[in-house]
């Protein structure tokens, strides 16, 4: 299928792009859900927030921080025992989406409040004045108003998470990044390299083509 | 439009309101107690940092007073738990400065909101929007975003948005401050149309005196966190007691005697004196006659300084200062003989006099 390569190594390959796309996929998808949430749990917590609460803001913050904070090869091992009770095991793609989403919901996090930031506080008090209640002014103003935020934060975490997949090789995890280093690197062969830098740089560009178009398509400002 | 026996529409008792920042304690409010009868536009107006905004958002409790307590249309919004003041809330309008607009929707979107908010179905809301467009002069931008939108059509939609729940009470804080002269005037104007076609209650704060004297019936003026002074629009006006009211009214009104007149005045005859009296003619009098006819009968040489013939709302009123030159009781009997003309006469000190 690919002239350069032998057929054994396009199969491995076309396996390689299948696990990224997993691992990059699957965690910004636990990212985007689990970070959302904190997010607007953080912002609402937070000293101009809707309900202001020190107690509950500063713990959530340095949590967010300690994982960011940790090189992800060394959050992937430092966390198995999690990953094996919430995957069953601590080894293949499926065990390297714990670790990842976690850091992705750590970065994702972090973007999200900034988004959320920079709503205009005028408009919450509008909504205030309204009457509205801080479910309402989250699901109809925080989020709405910070969209394009949202979405460029998501492309951010997405081309970040391209980049921690290659790591997750250490923990037999697959994927583009391990094969470049086991073919690649290991075993001399740069076209396999080659090849696997040329694929990563089209899905990063087209990642980063679509969010692009997306945050302009949101924005109304 | 306003009965006698109803309750005030906004009635605040003893509000006090202090910030603690980094620094001293700052007291925003300090004891402010107001009634605003229903219907009418009423002014409160006040240099930045006077409290006007503080009171303003105390109102409807988006800022809530250390002590005192705040009705609206009879209910203390002060003793109401949460989801009772929300629902208080959304019969209380709001305008604001910055227009605080969602950038996300359209011009209905904005309109609609707050009848999303309290849950009314979407065709109801539909025919509200439908409505109110053209109360606004809007129904051209309908599906425009309010980055499409100049300044005074922003307003416009904020002032839409504002009446969509049909409130009886309007909140408006310096809803024209962010806006040109040509475009404070149109809005000005929707609001008082606004005013003569809906049942509704205006409470509007502003650093604007002019803005106080296009659209206000009643006006509060706010210093340090305390009313100084209240009244009708056309008698603070007329008759401004407090200097700092004194000082609002000049700049719209400008001084009765303008800065410099008084050096350039003649020095008295010997034997005579020079006084400075301001003049107000309340309703339509002739200014002349009395002029020269003072003069006539107390033989006193009167200069006239400066004078105008202005309207407050509908009321108009002449303001005129006169030097007068004469022996002194002859002056006392002139002034005496025109406030029994029903004119109110008194006497300046000088330049700084408003």
């Amino acid at each position: 299928m690919i002239p350069w390569l032998p057929p054994a190594l396009t199969d491995l390959l076309i396996e390689a792009t299948w696990q990224t796309l997993l691992m990059t996929f699957g965690g910004a998808v636990v990212a985007v859900a689990l970070g959302l949430p904190l997010a607007l749990l953080l912002h609402t917590t937070g000293p101009d927030g809707l309900s202001p609460s020190t107690w509950l803001n500063r713990p959530l913050g340095l949590l967010v921080n300690a994982v960011r904070s940790t090189p992800f090869i060394i959050l992937m091992v430092a966390i198995v025992p999690f990953t094996r009770l919430v995957a069953g095991t601590s080894i293949g793609t499926t065990a390297a989406l714990v670790p990842l989403s976690l850091a992705a919901t750590a970065f994702i996090v972090r973007l999200f409040e900034n988004a959320l930031r920079e709503v205009d506080l005028g408009v919450i008090e509008a909504a205030r004045a309204m009457g509205a209640t801080r479910t309402q002014i989250m699901a109809r103003v925080l989020v709405p108003e910070a969209l394009p935020g949202i979405i460029a934060a998501i492309t951010v975490t997405l081309v970040g998470l391209v980049g921690y997949s290659a790591m997750a090789g250490a923990i037999g995890g697959g994927g583009l990044g391990d094969l470049g280093i086991r073919f690649g690197y290991q075993r001399f062969m740069p076209e396999v390299m080659a090849t696997v830098v040329g694929i990563l740089i089209l899905f990063v560009q087209g990642l980063q083509s679509l969010g692009d178009w997306l945050v302009r398509h949101f924005s109304r400002r | 439009m306003s009965d006698p026996a109803a309750p005030p529409a906004i009635l605040l008792r003893g509000l006090t309101r202090e910030f603690r920042g980094r620094g001293a304690p700052f007291r925003a409010l300090d004891g402010v107690s107001l009634e605003v009868a229903p219907g009418g536009i009423f002014g409160i107006v006040g240099r930045s940092g006077a409290g006007k905004s503080t009171l303003l958002r105390c109102v409807n409790l988006l800022e809530r007073p250390d002590a005192g307590t705040v009705s609206v249309l009879g209910r203390e919004m002060t003793a109401l738990d949460e989801a009772a003041l929300r629902e208080a809330r959304r019969g209380i309008g709001m305008v604001f400065q910055h227009f605080n607009l969602l950038s996300a929707r359209t011009v209905a979107g904005n309109i609609a909101f707050p009848l999303e908010i309290a849950g009314i179905p979407r065709a109801e809301r539909e025919a509200r929007v439908a409505e109110l467009l053209p109360l606004v002069g809007l129904e051209a931008r309908r599906d425009a975003y309010p980055a499409q939108l100049s300044g005074g059509q922003k307003q416009r939609v904020g002032i839409a948005r504002a009446l969509a729940s049909r409130p009886r009470v309007l909140l408006c804080d310096e809803a024209t401050s962010a806006l040109d002269p040509e475009t404070t005037e149109e809005i000005l104007a929707l609001l008082r149309d606004i005013r003569d076609r809906l049942d509704l209650t205006v409470l509007l704060i502003t650093h604007e005196m002019a803005v106080v004297k296009a659209i206000c019936d009643r006006v509060a003026v706010m210093e340090a966190g305390r009313v100084i002074e209240q009244g009708r629009v056309f008698d603070v006006f007329t008759r401004p007691a407090h200097p700092t009211t004194r000082r609002f009214v000049a700049e719209v009104i400008g001084h009765v005697v303008p800065p410099g007149t008084v050096a350039r005045l003649p020095a008295p005859n010997a034997g005579e004196e020079r006084r400075l009296l301001q003049v107000l003619f309340a309703g339509p009098s002739s200014t002349r006659a009395v002029v020269s006819e003072a003069s006539r009968r107390f033989g006193l040489d009167l200069n006239i300084v400066s004078g105008r013939i202005d309207a407050i709302g509908a009321e108009p009123y002449g303001l005129m200062a006169l030097a007068a030159y004469g022996p002194p009781p002859a002056i006392a009997e002139a002034v005496d003989w025109m406030r029994g003309l029903g004119l109110d006469v008194a006497e300046i000190a000088g330049e700084d006099a408003a």
